[in-house]
């Protein structure tokens, strides 16, 4: 290196702060979701054909009639998800317990559909951390639903104390043999996992569906379906109804937090952050790089089964067909929103959750299809992978990263 | 008369350094102008900009006295700039000739490749220059120095004037260096200039007209072979005097720690790579082992660590049988690696330096209970080993792809000497470091040694394997030509060997194939 000093510029404090505001990740993140915002803003006001009609008329109206079809959509994915703050209000000085429920639904409903978010995404989030694409989350979902799903109806005899962590266990043991068939092919043949899940999907997907047809299904009923679990298996409600709200949301917060001490306070947690970090020095450090993906593997997959289980115990009660629509898939975006670290899974799927749950009453209350949410998760993804794009629209510096790879590769004199 | 090229007052910073200081260079026409620095000094960065792969921040740069802007290599091929990098840019599986038009091609009838014309252009442009290449070899069957002279023959193509050579000496025996020399006087005799990068003090006095030498991204002065000395150069070059040569006590060398028996080993392709050596390293000894890049050093060592499977043969480490054994294993009964590539073998680039202090360790008293890791033990022994090992570091919390070089060097050699161990593979562990850095880790290497540690060192680069080792191994096409006493090994014995001639032989009866001759006579 060179002997020379960087220059030293003594600056302000304000010019310090934007120093390092502007070079965190943290806020590149935060001004991906605001620009995805706006950029769905105009998007649902461009597919509005009375914006057009406003335009018509004059510039001045439409553009407010634009912003006010924006905004609305906005409110009411706000008061979808979160709640009507007029009428919790209300709700509360009534003094009634059912409205006062019904006023706090959305929010514990946003964390009802965040649960398997955290689940799926610890999954995938753990699989990126040694080096692993598990883009098999959904078809492990399935397969910890269908485990739980029977641990749920056909063991009998136990109380709740025991059979709903018995349950749940026999859906992560569902989703780890779906993870380990995966992981082992790698380690054995160098099969690619990417692959590989992806197949494992699709088995899972058709098994479930002969299973729900066949064996597993209920007789009594026309469609598919399994029997109801026994009450001893389901996952307590904290509310009474219309709030679903359920302890898994708990246990999802657990799950993180031992993931969260499994990578960053073990050794075997290091072992596994080197071999994702860089395979190679790990071997020369003497570590097995195949048991460290077959164990990577079946970890996700449990963490996965967990969130089908969770789904069947907490929510549902029975598996019936497609009943994950996509968890497994929005989580491989959401491990990445979050940085696969287990805390930025939890606050990724915190907004996918209340995204996904605002979504619905958009739909009922403006009229604006549910895809436009789907809009706002690709954009604000498509911004946080390639960070380049909002670092240029509001001149960030680079982060001090990417600054130490420029002088370290081309330093080489 | 006008010269050829000069730059003035070129400037270029990269975020926290500045690479190049108000550089001024001036080349005339027809002299080998060496640029002398060490590993960092600024130099590839300078040549990098002449060449339009960088932008300068400031400065000019005048061709023929003409203002020249320099905005990519094709501004610089235009301009009669051509650059032979380190590292060829040739496609193995194409001929001398398709590797020379790629880019320029020679086509008849509107769209089909006319490789007979530019095979007679080949041919021609080998006939000026003496360099002996047929058109119509597949680069995959040719030695490193003819597919250097490719390089070259490429840049004649497109007409340079200027020719670059970045570190040309690098890949090659102590025989085609010679024969590269011969070269490029032959170039300068007929009327090119060349710029000729390089941090070897001897090459620079054996062949350049005119030397510049850079320090910390400046010029730090002019001079010629004539005028300068050796260690003027090397005092120039680093900034301050340097010993050039290693002072080393005598020792007599204890029991055999590391025995080698008819090894083979593959190449990931299934090629052999060590084909059937046997050599052993005792107590309190050097053994050197030299060759030229490419002749199964990498494998030889990936072996000796486990990492590649021997396919027949023995090795016994202190007694117990290691042939088979996993990585670990080796580590375990106090085998320590310093590897040829440290960013891909021996770092995790995004980790922290206290953790990289113990990518081997971890596991173990007292960096771990039971699970847990001793987040605190892990921290304290970083502590102690960046200030032992002198770790220039703002904090043990740093990620090491923030270190430089030989910081990242010294993480390893801190590693891998902080715990008990019994033999060191040491393998290129002077790479691409500075002047400061390699004197440190040869001293610390040679003190291992004299605690009484066996010490493997394979190196490419001749002088180092010279200056460390007591015993000198020769490898060349994965076969061990012989093993020699360091102190009466020279230069011109051991460059022979590199090149597969048995000193003393008769050339024609040595295993040598038709091809590689031209370099030896």
């Amino acid at each position: 290196m060179s002997p020379e000093k960087p220059e030293q510029i003594k600056k302000s404090g304000i010019a310090i702060f934007w120093d390092e505001f502007s070079r965190s990740n943290l806020t590149v993140i935060i001004l991906a979701i605001l620009t995805g915002i706006i950029l769905g803003g105009v998007l649902v006001a461009a597919t509005t054909t009375e914006v057009y009609a406003a335009f018509k008329v004059s510039l001045w109206g439409g553009l407010k009639l634009a912003f006010t079809t924006a905004w609305n959509t906005y409110v009411a994915l706000f008061t979808g998800s979160v709640g009507n703050p007029e009428k919790i209000r209300l709700a509360f000085e009534s003094g009634d317990p059912l409205m006062i429920r019904r006023a706090i639904n959305p929010f514990f409903e946003s964390l009802v559909q965040t649960t398997p978010y955290i689940f799926a995404g610890l999954a995938v989030a753990l699989g990126f951390r040694v080096g692993l694409f598990n883009i098999g989350a959904e078809g492990q979902i399935f397969i910890g639903a269908i485990t739980g799903v029977w641990a749920g109806y056909a063991i009998h005899g136990l109380p709740p104390i025991i059979h709903i962590p018995v349950a749940l266990l026999f859906g992560a043991l569902g989703g780890a043999i779906w993870g380990f068939v995966p992981g082992f092919l790698k380690a054995k043949t160098g099969a690619h996992e990417v692959i590989t899940t992806i197949m494992m999907n699709y088995i899972a997907f058709r098994l479930s569906d002969w299973l729900l047809k066949g064996p597993m299904g209920d007789p009594t009923e026309y469609t598919p379906k399994t029997p109801w679990i026994l009450e001893s298996a389901q996952l307590p409600k904290l509310f009474d109804l219309p709030i679903r709200f359920h302890i898994g949301f708990f246990v999802a917060l657990l799950m993180a937090v031992l993931v969260y001490l499994l990578l960053f306070k073990t050794t075997w947690g290091l072992e596994l952050r080197m071999v994702g970090s860089n395979p190679n020095a790990a071997r020369y450090a003497g570590i097995k790089i195949t048991m460290s993906t077959v164990i990577a593997m079946v970890l996700s997959g449990a963490l996965a089964g967990l969130a089908g289980a969770n789904e069947v115990l907490g929510v549902n009660h029975r598996l019936i067909p497609a009943f994950s629509s996509g968890y497994g898939f929005d989580s491989i975006a959401l491990a990445l929103l979050g940085k696969s670290h287990p805390f930025g899974v939890i606050l990724s799927a915190l907004l996918f959750g209340f995204l996904r749950n605002g979504a619905r009453s958009m739909q009922l209350t403006v009229g604006v299809p549910i895809d436009i949410v789907s809009i706002l998760q690709a954009m604000i993804l498509a911004f946080i992978a390639a960070p380049a794009i909002i670092r240029t629209i509001y001149r960030l510096r680079e982060p001090k990263h990417a600054e130490d790879i420029v002088s370290l590769q081309s330093w080489k004199g | 008369m006008v010269p050829v090229l000069e730059l003035r007052g070129i400037t270029k910073r990269f975020p926290g350094v500045l690479a190049n200081d108000h550089i001024n260079l001036t080349v005339e026409k027809g002299e080998i102008h060496a640029l002398l620095g060490e590993n960092g000094a600024g130099k590839t960065t300078l040549m990098n900009i002449l060449y339009g792969l960088y932008h300068p921040d400031e400065g000019e740069i005048y061709v023929n006295g003409n203002k020249m802007a320099v905005r990519s290599p094709i501004d610089a091929i235009k301009a009669g700039v051509g650059m032979v990098h380190q590292h060829f840019m040739l496609v193995p599986v194409f001929t001398v000739t398709e590797n020379v038009m790629l880019g320029e091609e020679f086509v008849k009838f509107g769209g089909i490749l006319d490789r007979t014309r530019a095979a007679e252009k080949v041919m021609q442009i080998s006939d000026t220059y003496n360099l002996d290449i047929d058109p119509n070899t597949y680069i995959k069957d040719m030695p490193v120095g003819l597919q250097q002279r490719v390089e070259i023959i490429k840049l004649l193509f497109r007409e340079a004037n200027i020719l670059i050579m970045d570190e040309p000496t690098a890949v090659l025996t102590p025989q085609e260096v010679q024969e590269l020399f011969k070269i490029m006087r032959t170039l300068i005799d007929q009327g090119k200039s060349i710029i000729f990068i390089t941090h070897k003090l001897v090459e620079v006095m054996e062949c350049a007209d005119r030397i510049t030498v850079i320090r910390g991204g400046k010029v730090v002065g002019s001079t010629t072979p004539k005028e300068a000395t050796l260690n003027e150069l090397a005092t120039m070059m680093v900034g301050r005097d340097v010993k050039l040569n290693v002072e080393k006590t005598k020792k007599k060398p204890g029991d055999v720690v590391l025995e080698v028996d008819n090894l083979k080993v593959l190449d990931p392709r299934g090629a052999i790579a060590v084909d059937g050596i046997s050599f052993n390293v005792r107590e309190g000894e050097v053994l050197g082992v030299a060759g030229v890049q490419g002749n199964g050093q990498t494998e030889l060592v990936r072996s000796l660590s486990g990492l590649l499977p021997s396919i027949d043969g023995e090795v016994r480490l202190l007694g117990h049988d290691i042939t088979h054994s996993s990585p670990r294993q080796i580590i375990e009964h106090g085998s320590a690696h310093i590897p040829e590539d440290r960013q891909r073998d021996g770092l995790v680039l995004s980790f922290p330096v206290s953790d990289n202090l113990v990518l081997n360790t971890y596991y173990l008293q007292p960096f771990s209970r039971s699970i847990w890791l001793s987040q605190q033990e892990i921290l304290k022994n970083g502590e102690g080993l960046v200030k032992n090992f002198d770790i220039r570091t703002p904090s043990v919390f740093t990620p090491a792809s923030s270190l430089s070089g030989g910081n990242q060097q010294k993480v390893i050699v801190a590693r891998e000497f902080s715990r008990p161990i019994k033999l060191l593979i040491a393998s290129q562990p002077t790479r691409g470091l500075d002047v400061g850095s390699i004197e440190y880790i040869h001293k610390r290497m040679l003190q291992k040694r004299d605690e009484g540690c066996a010490v493997l060192l394979v190196s490419t680069e001749l002088d180092e394997v010279m200056q460390l080792s007591d015993r000198i191994a020769v490898l060349y096409r994965g076969k061990l030509m012989d093993i020699v006493d360091a102190k009466s090994a020279t230069k011109e014995m051991l460059g022979l060997l590199m090149a597969g001639i048995i000193p003393g032989e008769d050339v024609k009866s040595a295993q040598v194939p038709q091809k590689n001759k031209i370099l030896i006579t």
